[in-house]
């Protein structure tokens, strides 16, 4: 057991985590002033005419496992699909006189992250125990961070989206209360047949897991009795459980009753949440001080005494310095540097490796940013999607596509032309770009001449049309223009056949 | 919203507001002979916040079994009750320390320098010897009693003991 987690606790402002998102919503909930928002079909959302407005707080207790070699207290591997117990030391097992011992990738982790949400990082900081009974916590007790964090007090800058366009119309902002070390606890599956538990302690499912604490209460008036939601494992689930939740306690109230602050979990079938409560009463976890970990202290270039181990020291200034380029500010730099709209950013972040691609097309290509952008958006990626595809199983390689765009560029094929290149190139039979065009024939007929020739024959063809066109009916051109257009198998810039039947119907 | 260090608002620790008024800046000891012990006197208070009666004679019933479940320890008879209230008021003495304006320590460790380890994988690999602790197990998984029983009401035990 004990695989590290950061705990994020989020309180105030209602918002869901969305980390990949495709098809993005946020939720959100304004304290003031008043209507509670939300994209729900549950039950209406207008007050009674005349009744209080109500507003919603929502605050989501965030685990997401660290990324790490090795466990936070211990030093047995964490890694997923190891068979049961395979990976769990003697501390783990909470064997009788053994210690934890604090890994350091874990602090710069939690540092880093800190860091990244923009909090106050505690020099020191300390570690309690969480005491409760649960089979798949042999202690007794979980080590966390809960009277003072490694970070506090930071926030969370973000843009919403609207339906199905990932178009920034607002900006919000979330407030991170702390960021807490804490140990994970085993894993537990249930034996229906047998009536029986069993637990494997290498560590719990899930890299993240959410908990959402819901209230309601009238604007102006202090806040409402708090409610649990957990057992939340995906974010469609996450945002159904909040409005439902929202919901009820309204309702409840509004009939009068009582809002409990209890753990409840989410039916997904029903789409409802159900009281946890069992009959022992208020969960008591008695915080106490771990006795067997010293005070978490932190340095930075200041403080940093001089003739220190650097394995035993965390500087988080050199953490700092370290930080790779946050989200928001790549996102910028991609709008300033490419002069692509600022939503476009966020789809080249928010998919897995799509930035990669786009720059180095971007760097293989003479085409603008903005054709780019429009090709890989739309075009590569709803290929992707359409084939449920990664960017990384993407059959086309950056450079085909870059050199299929200088194509393009160079008018030595038309718009509709390239595209079937594209579907040709995605059957990846090692072909480039070129040899496509050629074997398919689809170059654009460039040669003055052979147009002019065509069109000719064409005009020769229809003399009804060129009568109309001579008595000043200008439409019947552009039937004239489609029909050099097929003539040409569609290979001919539509632009330079008006030009030049323009030219021969003087 | 609750917040602070326990999410339970009954503290057994002796309170700094609980200082007598007329005693500013000096919390001194609220009965007279510390760690005296023994259960039954009326003229002392325990040093706790609970209610009046509490401070009289002790955790009520409804403490102790709410102690019970809470760290699954069963007090079991009136020599149990008597402990505990022992250990409360040896804890009381406490008290007789002013500790106005002086930081509580985290640990007694708190001087030492914390030891960080690196993120290597150096343990594990020993779910045979583990399990061999279990009474029960199922294909390499340990198999607990039946998680978090009930315990029995107040009503279906024996005699509950009375300080």
């Amino acid at each position: 057991m004990a695989a590290p987690i950061l705990r994020c606790a989020r309180p105030g402002r209602c918002w869901s985590l969305d980390y990949r998102p495709r098809r993005s919503r946020a939720l959100f909930a304004e304290p003031v002033p008043g209507r509670v928002r939300g994209q729900s079909s549950a039950a209406a959302q207008e007050p009674r005419p005349g009744a209080h407005e109500w507003a919603a707080v929502v605050g989501l207790e965030i685990h997401a496992q660290i990324s790490s070699n090795s466990k936070l207290f211990s030093g047995s591997q964490v890694t997923f699909l190891a068979p049961p117990n395979s990976l769990v030391s003697f501390f783990d097992a909470s064997l009788p006189g053994t210690l934890p011992v604090l890994n350091r990738r874990c602090v710069e982790a939690a540092v880093m992250t800190g860091l990244a949400l923009n909090c106050t990082v505690n020099k020191k900081s300390l570690f309690d125990r969480k005491h409760y009974f649960y089979a798949d916590l042999p202690a007794g007790y979980q080590i966390t961070q809960q009277r003072l964090p490694i970070a506090v007090n930071g926030s969370l800058t973000y843009s919403l989206g609207v339906g199905a366009q990932w178009s920034p119309s607002a900006t919000k902002t979330v407030r991170i209360k702390q960021i807490q070390l804490e140990q994970d606890s085993g894993k537990s599956l249930h034996d229906d047949t047998r009536s029986q538990t069993l637990i494997d302690l290498n560590r719990a499912e899930g890299q993240l897991r959410v908990d959402a604490n819901v209230s309601v209460h009238h604007p102006g008036e202090p806040l409402g009795v708090r409610t649990e939601v957990k057992n939340l494992n995906s974010i469609r689930f996450l945002a159904k459980a909040i409005d439902y939740e929202i919901q009820r306690q309204i309702e409840e109230l509004q009939n009068g009753g009582k809002i409990l602050n209890e753990t409840r979990a989410f039916d997904e079938k029903l789409g409802c949440t159900v009281s946890m409560r069992d009959k022992e009463g208020k969960q008591d976890y008695r915080f106490m001080p771990e006795p067997n970990l010293p005070p978490l202290i932190l340095y930075d270039a200041e403080s940093l005494p001089v003739a220190a181990d650097p394995q035993q020291v965390v500087n988080i200034d050199w953490i700092r310095e370290r930080l790779p380029e946050l989200p928001s500010v790549t996102r910028g730099r991609l709008v300033e540097q490419y002069g692509i709209l600022p939503e476009h950013s966020f789809v080249l972040l928010n998919e897995d490796g799509l930035l990669e691609f786009f720059q180095t097309v971007m760097k293989e290509t003479r085409a603008e940013p903005k054709k780019v952008i429009g090709w890989i958006l739309t075009i590569f990626l709803g290929y992707l999607k359409q084939r449920n595809l990664a960017v990384s199983e993407s059959p086309l390689s950056p450079s085909s596509l870059a050199e299929l765009l200088n194509l393009l560029d160079s008018k030595v094929i038309s718009l509709p032309a390239a595209k079937q290149v594209f579907e040709e190139l995605w059957q990846n039979q090692g072909k480039t770009p070129g040899q496509i065009i050629r074997e398919k024939k689809l170059e654009l007929l460039q040669n003055q001449e052979e147009l002019e020739e065509i069109c000719q024959a064409v005009l020769a063809k229809h003399p009804q049309q060129v009568m109309a066109v001579k008595n000043g009916n200008q439409k019947v051109v552009n039937k004239l223009i489609g029909i050099v257009r097929r003539a040409t198998g569609g290979r001919a810039d539509p632009g330079r056949i008006k030009q030049i039947l323009e030219k021969q119907l003087q | 919203m609750k917040r602070g260090i326990s999410e339970v608002s009954h503290n057994l620790w002796p309170v700094a507001s609980d200082a007598p008024s007329g005693a500013p800046g000096r919390a001194g000891p609220r009965r007279d002979g510390c760690g005296s012990g023994g259960a039954g006197s009326t003229s002392r208070e325990l040093p706790f916040a609970g209610s009046d009666s509490e401070k009289a004679s002790g955790p009520s019933p409804e403490r102790i079994e709410h102690l019970e479940r809470l760290a699954l320890v069963d007090f079991r008879n009136r020599e149990g009750v008597a402990r505990l209230q022992a250990a409360i008021e040896f804890a009381g003495q406490l008290r007789a320390v002013d500790t106005d304006g002086v930081a509580p320590m985290a640990s007694v460790l708190e001087d030492r320098c914390l030891y960080l380890r690196a993120d290597d994988v150096v343990e594990g690999s020993c779910a045979e010897a583990l399990l061999q602790n279990s009474q029960q197990t199922v294909e390499e998984y340990f198999v607990p009693p039946p998680g978090n029983i009930t315990l029995p009401k107040q009503s279906e035990q024996g005699p509950v003991p009375k300080s």
